[in-house]
């Protein structure tokens, strides 16, 4: 459960996040639209406790997350290629984030068996560091390497973006796998309607930082989405 | 065409991130330069009288001319790391209706402008105007002065060729050193070989030809090999190395340390500005030598105890004051992480006391310099592992600049803020005045005794010190993820 209270953050006198009250459940698949500049990546960095908020604060299961660093241990993300480290190879970096969580090289194994499918070959066993990767296989490595040591909540900022069609379908596939899990919690952003709608229970926008729209996905939310952003 | 290109390439560096750093920073790199500048050309002009002086018995241009062949190939040797081919700056031209020939000359003639043969004019225009006043020949002394303008060009552009190759660069390095060994031990005078050719260019004006030719030839070789391959895929594209991958399997037993120590030392090694700083350490080693063989410094206490903490704490200082600008590419990521802060400290500090302890161990061949050089350095390094490594790592904690770990280490002034300067107070003199105080007042015994008694001191404060720098790593957190961001910073 992520709880949101009286949250703002500003930067002089722009205001570029307003959130008054906003209650994440548990095992929610949540989805975060928006313009550019909409306040999508601020939210999800002072979920971070990455920047201060400017007033208010937010719960993250309990835990007041700019005061404790309790959160951490149930909480993963990837928001941008600033999350990897360029000169480890992707089976490196893996680890390296598995001992972080507490998971050793067997779990690792085992989970990234399973996403054999979405690397399609290209992440491991190249003999290449992260940073010579193309930014799409960047992304992908990025994504599961915030699937690693069971978190229950689950950050990804515009995780579709950059990749190829096939891959998009695929994660699709894993982020609604993972949000049927019920102890997970899914956060996802994006400025592709069509995906967010599919993987997202519950869909919200934000415009000029704050929520202009709180949904739940239903077949028209499409729809209605689509005529917002061509307003 | 040329001159679009060349205000493009004005604006380039006018408005470059380097430009735009805080202005103490600025002033004192400025002045930083105009002193390399300054006693360059004071060197260039005093040239003449110091050689004259040395070597009473021959022209100061025969002198010279015998020692050209060295500057020729520690410049060769030296260029290797400082300049490279700026080839990535042509990418935006390839897709527009700018010539192949026109793009390759643009290249090749901005590197003749480069500031390393700029440098090298700093030197002998001054020494050349010296001997027009000491009445050697205008015409001969001018044609001198152009040809070693070609030799530096050629200089330059041969480098541009051979930059590829990291086996140039051993055989350059392999050449001086067996060159020098001959000359010093008598066994065959390379300086008697070339001695007279590097002379004929002032004794014959004529030849001025042969390095004219020269520059033109290697110009040439390199527009070819330029011109034939500008397209991305050839070598536009930044050489992508093949990862090694090791699991350091050896760093598990330093338990949770293990974890950061095996990340540091990987990001040390395959990091061109990192692995520098480990080659440039252990040269430092060698740094007591230029002190140590000269009588003036025999009993220049404290200038011992300056090369103590600067030989043993090398490492320290380039490493340590980056602390923790290194990882600042993924320091979100870190932030944001299960990772107690304070292991990924006590994982540097380790590092760095490896270093401090490494380098002493080098630095025990200065016992054949009295005993006082080991009893100094024993004390320094000391001092080094209790008291500065816990201060340079708090001084980290308001480093604020970004750096890319990828890029060449020369002249990369990249994480530099007023704070590389300040650390020097601490790290560097306070440790010189404690020491220079104990030995003036009482003895030198005292002084190596004191400097050991405060690095014990600090390595029995050390988990104090350690919380304390944690918890200002923590404060500082937010200014650090924001300033690491910037990527012109």
């Amino acid at each position: 459960m992520i709880t949101v209270q009286n949250l703002t953050k500003k930067y002089g006198t722009q205001t570029v996040l307003n959130l008054e009250n906003l209650e994440i459940p548990t095992g929610q698949s949540f989805g975060l639209v928006g313009n550019n500049g909409a306040g999508k990546t601020t939210f999800f960095s002072l979920l971070l406790d990455l920047i201060q908020p400017s007033s208010g604060h937010i719960e993250n299961n309990g835990v007041q997350v700019n005061t404790s660093e309790e959160w951490k241990p149930i909480t993963s993300s990837f928001i941008d290629e600033t999350f990897l480290i360029g000169y480890l190879t992707p089976e490196e970096y893996f680890y390296f984030i598995g001992d972080l969580r507490g998971q050793n090289k067997a779990d690792v194994d085992a989970l990234l068996a399973q996403f054999a499918d979405f690397f399609h070959g290209e992440i491991l066993g190249q003999k290449k560091y992260l940073r010579d990767l193309s930014k799409g296989n960047q992304k992908k490595a990025g994504i599961v390497a915030s699937f690693i040591g069971n978190p229950q909540v689950v950050i990804l900022d515009e995780p579709f973006a950059n990749l190829d069609p096939t891959t998009q379908i695929r994660l699709k596939g894993i982020i609604k796998d993972l949000a049927a899990k019920d102890n997970v919690t899914v956060l996802v952003s994006s400025h592709d309607l069509i995906h967010v709608t599919e993987v997202c229970e519950r869909i919200v926008v934000l415009n000029k930082g704050e929520v202009v729209k709180d949904i739940k996905t239903s077949t028209e939310t499409l729809k209605e989405l689509e005529a917002f952003f061509a307003g | 065409m040329f001159k679009r290109f060349a205000s493009l390439q004005w604006k380039s560096f006018f408005r470059s991130a380097n430009l735009g750093k805080s202005l103490a920073v600025k002033i004192l790199m400025g002045f930083f330069a105009v002193y390399m500048l300054v006693v360059l050309a004071a060197s260039g002009a005093g040239m003449y009288f110091l050689l004259r002086k040395a070597v009473p018995d021959q022209s100061p241009m025969w002198t010279l001319s015998q020692y050209l062949i060295y500057w020729v190939l520690i410049e060769l040797f030296l260029r290797y790391f400082m300049q490279k081919l700026p080839v990535m700056d042509i990418k935006p031209f390839l897709t527009t209706p700018v010539k192949k020939s026109s793009i390759a000359h643009y290249i090749l003639g901005r590197s003749a402008a480069s500031i390393y043969n700029l440098l090298s004019l700093f030197f002998f225009i001054p020494f050349c105007i010296v001997l027009l006043f000491q009445g050697y020949s205008g015409i001969n002394v001018l044609f001198w002065l152009v040809a070693i303008m070609a030799i530096v060009l050629s200089i330059n552009y041969l480098n541009l060729l051979i930059n590829k190759s990291d086996k140039a660069l051993s055989v350059i390095g392999g050449i001086i050193v067996i060159s020098y060994a001959l000359d010093y031990f008598g066994v065959f005078s390379i300086k008697d070989v070339f001695g007279p050719i590097f002379h004929g260019l002032y004794a014959y004006p004529i030849t001025v030809l042969v390095p004219l030719v020269l520059a033109v030839f290697i110009y040439y070789i390199n527009y070819k090999f330029l011109h034939d391959k500008i397209y991305l895929d050839a070598n536009l594209k930044p050489k992508k190395v093949q990862a090694n991958t090791s699991d350091l399997a050896w760093t598990k037993r330093f338990g949770d340390l293990g974890t950061f120590l095996q990340l540091d030392l990987k990001m040390i090694w395959r990091n061109k500005r990192t692995k520098s700083q480990v080659w440039i350490s252990l040269l430092f080693v060698f740094y007591g030598l230029i002190f140590y063989t000269q009588e003036i410094y025999a009993n220049m206490m404290p200038m011992k105890a300056f090369l103590g903490v600067f030989m043993t704490g090398i490492f320290l200082s380039n490493f340590g004051q980056f602390i923790p600008a290194w990882d600042s590419s993924y320091y979100s990521m870190m932030m944001s992480q299960n990772i107690p802060l304070r292991k990924y400290l006590e994982s540097k500090a380790l590092l760095i006391s490896v270093s401090v302890i490494f380098m002493f161990l080098l630095t025990i061949p200065y016992v054949y310099f009295g005993w006082e050089a080991l009893a100094i350095n024993f004390g320094c390094a000391l001092y080094n592992l209790g008291v500065n490594i816990p201060v340079i790592l708090y001084f980290g904690s308001f480093n604020k600049k970004r750096i890319e770990l990828d890029q060449s280490p020369f002249g990369n002034m990249q994480g530099t803020s007023a704070n590389q300067f300040l650390i020097m107070v601490p790290v560097l003199i306070v440790p010189i005045l404690i020491f220079t105080l104990f030995y003036y007042l009482i003895s030198l015994e005292v002084a190596v005794i004191v400097l050991c008694v405060l690095g014990l001191a600090g390595l029995a404060l050390r988990n104090t010190l350690l919380d304390k720098v944690t918890d200002q790593y923590r404060k500082k957190k937010y200014g650090m993820i924001a300033g690491f961001k910037e990527k012109n910073g």
